[in-house]
């Protein structure tokens, strides 16, 4: 500065070479703190685009299973995406059981897909580019394996709801349910 | 532009091709910047703060918002008991409204106050008046979106100003609504209005920063910079003082957000908006009464209208009515009076506004509206006859006797 004196001016300098590591703990420790600050800040933010409570509250699904004929199926709601409810045969039971865990691209075992071997619950999306596979009426194309095809695509899912042929890399996920008496499930 | 030298290699590529970094070191760091500046400079930071917090704020909020008449007032409670942390995106959006107004007004009461106005800042200004429109503009269209019984109403009464348009009045509110009264398709548009304008407002403070920073910033002695040594960089010194103002303000803010979250609204607005039944007593949110209060007190629609109208477009010609050289109104014996007296007006103003418009109210509410007028008209008259005092030297000298009496005592 212009006007301070020369005794200042050499004060104003010893004070900064002393002040210097200070100001280093002052500006790093106020700007790790900013940012902290700044960050907890944004986390609400980013939290609430999550689904909001109502959206978490119709997140599970209530399904009669009593009017579903044997080798009849349905296809439900559940969190937005189609869910496979299959009542399934005898033949269709046995097929799946009997299938060697080292033919499958995605080994798993039917008597860990089901709760009860009679009904198969899959989440109706196509493990490949995520198209609903047909299957579910009389008439449509079931695949190589009795389960399901996706027509996208050509993968082809078993009666365990398995990828047996095609693009697709996993089975079918069955999604968490659980039978609330003899002919009803609660999926969620 | 000075451009800047970094042994980073990095930083040069870019800045030798985009010179970002160059242009921040020029405008935010050693930005020039009067050494005096006080308190009252904090405020234009601040608002560009709370701007910023309110398109955040208004962001976020609208991801789950719903502008259809049938579910706008279920969505909004929806964000305030269902989604992640609604509530305080909502309560810091509302409140954000009021706090944003608090400060930009206090920053036009500094620009008044200091003269900040005069050549050669009219430009700058008027920029910033565009700014104040925009946000009017923006809030009303905001307020409504809730779709209370205040939104509806308020909705209806303010799009209603324009039937006071001779002739061509009926059909504008018509196009305005979107129909025959304030509906679905007024709530959609007014949606659409009120997400659109924030990101024009933000261009037009882009303009307000680049006219200020042609000038620099004014500063409490209204004299103008004459050497190196009456400035200081922006950064550290401004930059840690706008934060700390910063720090207080939050609090301020956070206050509100937290612990009373609906104080500047109104209770009608819990209740979902109906078009058949009118709300006993109506007012505007609380920064616009001293102009509602201008628009109830001229006994005519059309001149009520256009009044209110003009207490606005008044402050664009401002910079010509206020003839006086001599900026600051600390040297300014009279002005200085008939600004105190002018800021004490508008805030009976607004007091009056929220009362009904009747017997001494009404009465008290003209008075007030013809020193709101006088106030800008005698301006001229003013800075003519007017002995100021004696302005200061330079802004060095006086921050240096003002140090030296510090040290003295």
């Amino acid at each position: 500065m212009s006007d301070t004196s020369d005794t200042a001016s050499t004060g104003t300098t010893a004070d900064e070479i002393e002040s210097a590591p200070r100001r280093d703990f002052l500006l790093i420790s106020t700007t790790t703190l900013g940012l902290a600050g700044v960050g907890m800040a944004a986390w609400p933010f980013i939290y609430s685009i999550n689904p909001a409570k109502d959206v978490l509250a119709l997140s599970s699904t209530e399904v009669d299973l009593s009017a579903i004929e044997e080798g009849q199926a349905i296809t439900v709601m559940w969190r937005g995406k189609p869910v496979f409810i299959r009542h399934r045969t005898e033949d269709d039971i046995a097929s799946a059981a009997s299938v060697d865990l080292s033919e499958l691209r995605d080994p798993e075992t039917d008597k860990e897909r089901v709760k009860k071997p009679k009904w198969l619950i899959a989440i109706g999306i196509c493990t490949h580019l995520g198209c609903i596979p047909s299957g579910q009426k009389l008439g449509d194309k079931k695949g190589d394996f009795g389960g399901w095809f996706c027509p996208c695509h050509g993968s082809h899912y078993d009666t365990s709801g398995r990828i047996r042929k095609g693009p697709a890399p996993f089975n079918l996920p069955v999604p968490e349910h659980a039978f609330t008496d003899e002919t009803s499930i609660l999926i969620g | 532009m000075k451009r800047i030298q970094t042994n980073n290699r990095i930083l040069m590529w870019i800045d030798e091709r985009l010179p970002i970094f160059s242009y921040a070191e020029e405008n935010l760091a050693s930005y020039p910047t009067p050494k005096n500046l006080n308190y009252w400079w904090n405020y234009g930071s601040l608002a560009g703060i709370v701007l910023a917090i309110m398109i955040v704020t208004g962001i976020f909020l609208a991801m789950n918002y719903q502008p259809h008449a049938d579910v706008a007032f279920q969505s909004v409670e929806r964000i305030v008991r269902d989604v992640n942390y609604g509530w305080l995106l909502r309560n810091l959006h509302s409140n954000g409204a009021s706090m944003f107004f608090i400060v930009v007004y206090i920053h036009m009461f500094r620009g008044l106050y200091f003269g900040s106005y005069k050549a050669p800042r009219e430009l700058l200004w008027m920029v910033g008046i565009t700014i104040y429109v925009l946000m009017m503009a923006t809030a009303f269209m905001g307020y409504v979106l809730p779709w209370g019984q205040m939104s509806f109403w308020g909705a209806t009464v303010i799009t209603n100003l324009f039937t006071a348009i001779p002739v061509i009045g009926e059909y504008i509110v018509i196009w305005v609504w979107g129909g025959f009264s304030v509906d679905a398709p007024t709530i959609n548009r007014f949606f659409v209005w009120h997400y659109l304008l924030p990101m024009i407002l933000f261009m037009v403070v882009v303009i307000h920063l680049w006219a200020l920073h042609v000038n620099k910033s004014s500063n409490p002695l209204g004299i103008e910079v004459k050497s190196s040594a009456d400035m200081i960089p922006f950064h550290p010194f401004y930059t840690i003082k706008d934060m700390y103002g910063l720090g207080i303000f939050m609090i301020v803010y956070m206050y509100f957000v937290f612990f009373a979250p609906d104080f500047f609204g109104e209770p009608d607005n819990y209740i979902p908006a109906n078009p058949m039944v009118t709300p006993p007593h109506i007012v505007p949110e609380w920064y616009f009464l001293p102009f509602y209060a201008i628009l109830r007190a001229i006994p005519d629609k059309l001149g009520g209208v256009a009044a209110m109208g003009m207490a606005i477009v008044i402050l664009y010609v401002l910079p010509w009515l206020d003839t006086s050289k001599v900026r600051v109104a600390t040297y300014r014996p009279i002005y200085k009076q008939l600004f105190w007296i002018f800021v004490v007006n508008i805030i009976l103003l607004g007091w009056l506004g929220q009362k009904p418009a009747e017997g001494t109210y009404l009465i008290m509410s003209r008075l007030s509206t013809a020193y709101y007028f006088i106030f800008f008209l005698i301006l001229p008259l003013v800075g003519k006859f007017e002995k100021t005092k004696q302005l200061p030297v330079s802004i060095f000298e006086e921050v240096a006797k003002k140090h030296r009496a510090k040290e003295d005592k």
